[in-house]
């Protein structure tokens, strides 16, 4: 048996392939990770790395193709209603529930999914009510509430069953900042204070997984590219220097610093209000900057401000790939 | 094993109180699901009795306007409801939980049952008040059996399109569309089904509701007994006992189906 059992969350050389008449795609390539208990761990990468592909086979949603998956020491392939009764998954942007019934209503119905008894839903559903900050929607009908409450209530039917290990995919999509940071916050008391429970996260939120996790996966086109804490992560980056450029342009090329030399590599954002271009751009020493900086002026590009910047999740994303996650969304 | 038989009861309810629950909070569908099959059922009658067809005729259609209200509920209400469960995301929920697929389907079911049969009620009594319809109905507990046995056939066969809707898109719709139409036609809801060529007939011997409709109608509008309609009963009973278990299989082979493809939880297709 491959799999050790202080791990809750296991996975080795985990591949999964999606054919269609048009195309075949290799969703996840060889994933293998180990998450242990207590443990907050995030799975970062832009929109299409695998990050969904590899939660839903954890959560028996989906068959991998090859390789194999332990979540609480159970096969999600072979033993999936044993890991059923330990976890629970929690989908941002998802409506959670029946929308012509309250908040209340639906949450009950949910806690009957898990066996809870009557008594013991109600009391769990006034206390995560209260504790998420939304007692005052008991009543209200689920179709009515705002997108921040509608993923809180999301999130408390996630934590009725108390489950020990909790899925989170992407739980702030959309969400305003300050109803992120506070569902943030109350997801790590709850790992690490309240359930001792373990997280498993992923995100395309740079500070969403920086701020949580206590370890990082980076993941590309299927590929984790780099598995550490967020900490260690960007330390591996002090070496290099990341410079913050804005210039006067949204539809500059800036493809030439694919093949500089020098120039690990850089992100870009587009900003058609301003008509600015913010850049990001990593490079072995300074001397490589100022070439690029020549190269910009030769586009007659005018060069609004210059930042030197601490390495962020992001900086680590664009060492491994040479690119942002702007561009891959884009792509 | 008998903590999970429990665990799956609270299901079964929980499901069938939303049904319940969501039905009663919105008057105006109550409204219109009795109103509009009365005014179908109201077309037929004037048909028969301008055709002057005999008065047995309106009994006919009255109970297969009340009837075919609960294979609107199994079409609807309860198969296609996979699809729906699927395109709003709490089937992704149901498939996370550790629960019989089942028991979501029979808690549906149950539900759909309790909305459809007070419907089916207030029809049939608006219909036999206001056309007299003449009922006679000399084995009531017949009438029952062959009602009870017609319902739990229907919504087997239910659960078995269920298996499909899980995995469908866009399609979902038309399929349900082509269930519908050919059933209230080969089943005889509004004409007798001796009628037809024998191959349609044959046909129709596939559908539990041309048995349970036949057997119903038999018992309420000629007052025949068990002893003339036994051989429904014993279809049925037939229906039921394969039914139930292929919808077991189906359910588990598409689910499994669905997770080897990755098209149990994609949705927009």
């Amino acid at each position: 048996m491959w799999f050790k059992l202080q791990y809750c969350i296991e996975t080795k050389d985990l591949v999964r392939i999606f054919k269609s008449k048009d195309q075949t795609v290799k969703a996840l390539d060889n994933v293998s990770v180990s998450i242990g208990e207590g443990e907050i761990f995030g799975l970062l990468g832009p929109n299409g790395a695998g990050k969904t592909t590899f939660i839903k086979i954890l959560t028996t949603l989906l068959l991998p193709t090859s390789g194999e998956a332990h979540v609480g020491g159970f096969n999600v392939a072979k033993e999936s209603n044993k890991v059923r009764k330990i976890i629970s998954l929690v989908s941002g942007g998802e409506t959670p529930g029946y929308g012509i019934l309250s908040v209340s209503e639906n949450l009950w119905f949910f806690s009957q999914l898990y066996g809870l008894s009557s008594s013991t839903a109600k009391e769990e559903i006034k206390r995560l009510m209260t504790d998420l900050n939304f007692e005052e929607y008991a009543k209200t009908r689920m179709s009515r509430l705002s997108t921040g409450y509608k993923q809180r209530l999301n999130l408390a039917r996630g934590l009725l069953n108390n489950p020990k290990i909790l899925f989170l995919d992407e739980p702030t999509l959309g969400l305003d900042v300050l109803t992120s940071k506070k569902m943030r916050g109350y997801i790590v008391d709850w790992a690490k204070k309240e359930r001792k429970g373990t997280v498993l996260l992923t995100t395309h939120y740079m500070a969403e997984a920086d701020e949580m996790c206590d370890r990082v996966a980076i993941i590309d086109r299927g590929r984790i590219l780099a598995c550490d804490s967020p900490l260690t992560l960007k330390e591996k980056l002090k070496e290099n220097v990341i410079m913050r450029v804005e210039v006067s342009s949204v539809q500059a090329d800036f493809s030439f610093m694919e093949k500089m030399t020098g120039v690990i590599g850089f992100s870009q954002t587009r900003s058609i209000q301003t008509d600015t271009t913010t850049l990001k751009v990593m490079v072995r020493d300074e001397s490589i900057f100022s070439k690029v900086l020549a190269k910009l002026e030769e586009q007659k590009l005018k060069i609004l401000s210059i930042n030197k910047a601490e390495p962020t999740l992001e900086d680590v994303y664009i060492s491994l790939v040479g690119r942002g996650f702007e561009e891959e969304a884009g792509s | 094993m008998h903590e999970q038989l429990v665990h799956n009861l609270k299901v079964v309810y929980a499901r069938l109180w939303v049904r319940v629950k969501g039905e009663f909070r919105e008057p105006e569908w109550i409204a219109a699901d009795l109103v509009i099959p009365l005014l179908t059922l109201s077309a037929y009658v004037y048909l028969y009795k301008m055709l002057n067809a005999p008065s047995e005729f309106t009994g006919f259609v009255i109970i297969g306007g009340t009837m075919i209200a609960f294979w609107a509920n199994v079409l609807w209400n309860m198969s296609a409801q996979f699809y729906w469960e699927k395109e709003t995301g709490t089937l992704e929920i149901y498939l996370v939980a550790p629960i019989s697929r089942m028991a979501i389907l029979l808690g549906m079911a149950l539900g759909g049952i309790v909305n459809t049969t007070l419907r089916a009620v207030v029809i049939l009594v608006a219909g036999t008040f206001i056309f007299q319809a003449p009922l006679v109905i000399n084995e009531p507990l017949t009438a029952l059996l062959m009602f009870f046995l017609t319902i739990t056939a229907l919504y087997a066969l239910g659960m078995l399109f269920a298996s499909l809707f899980m995995l469908y898109g866009r399609e979902a719709w038309h399929t349900a569309s082509l269930l519908q139409e050919p059933v209230y036609f080969l089943s005889g809801s509004y004409f007798p089904t001796n009628s037809l060529p024998f191959f349609v007939q044959l046909l129709a011997s596939f559908i539990p509701l041309t048995f349970g409709l036949d057997g119903i109608r038999r018992v309420i509008v000629q007052g025949e007994g068990i002893a003339n309609i036994w051989l429904n009963l014993v279809a049925l009973v037939i229906f039921i006992v394969v039914l139930f278990p292929l919808a077991k299989f189906a359910l588990n082979y598409m689910e499994n189906l669905g997770k080897k493809e990755g098209r149990l939880t994609l949705r927009w297709q």
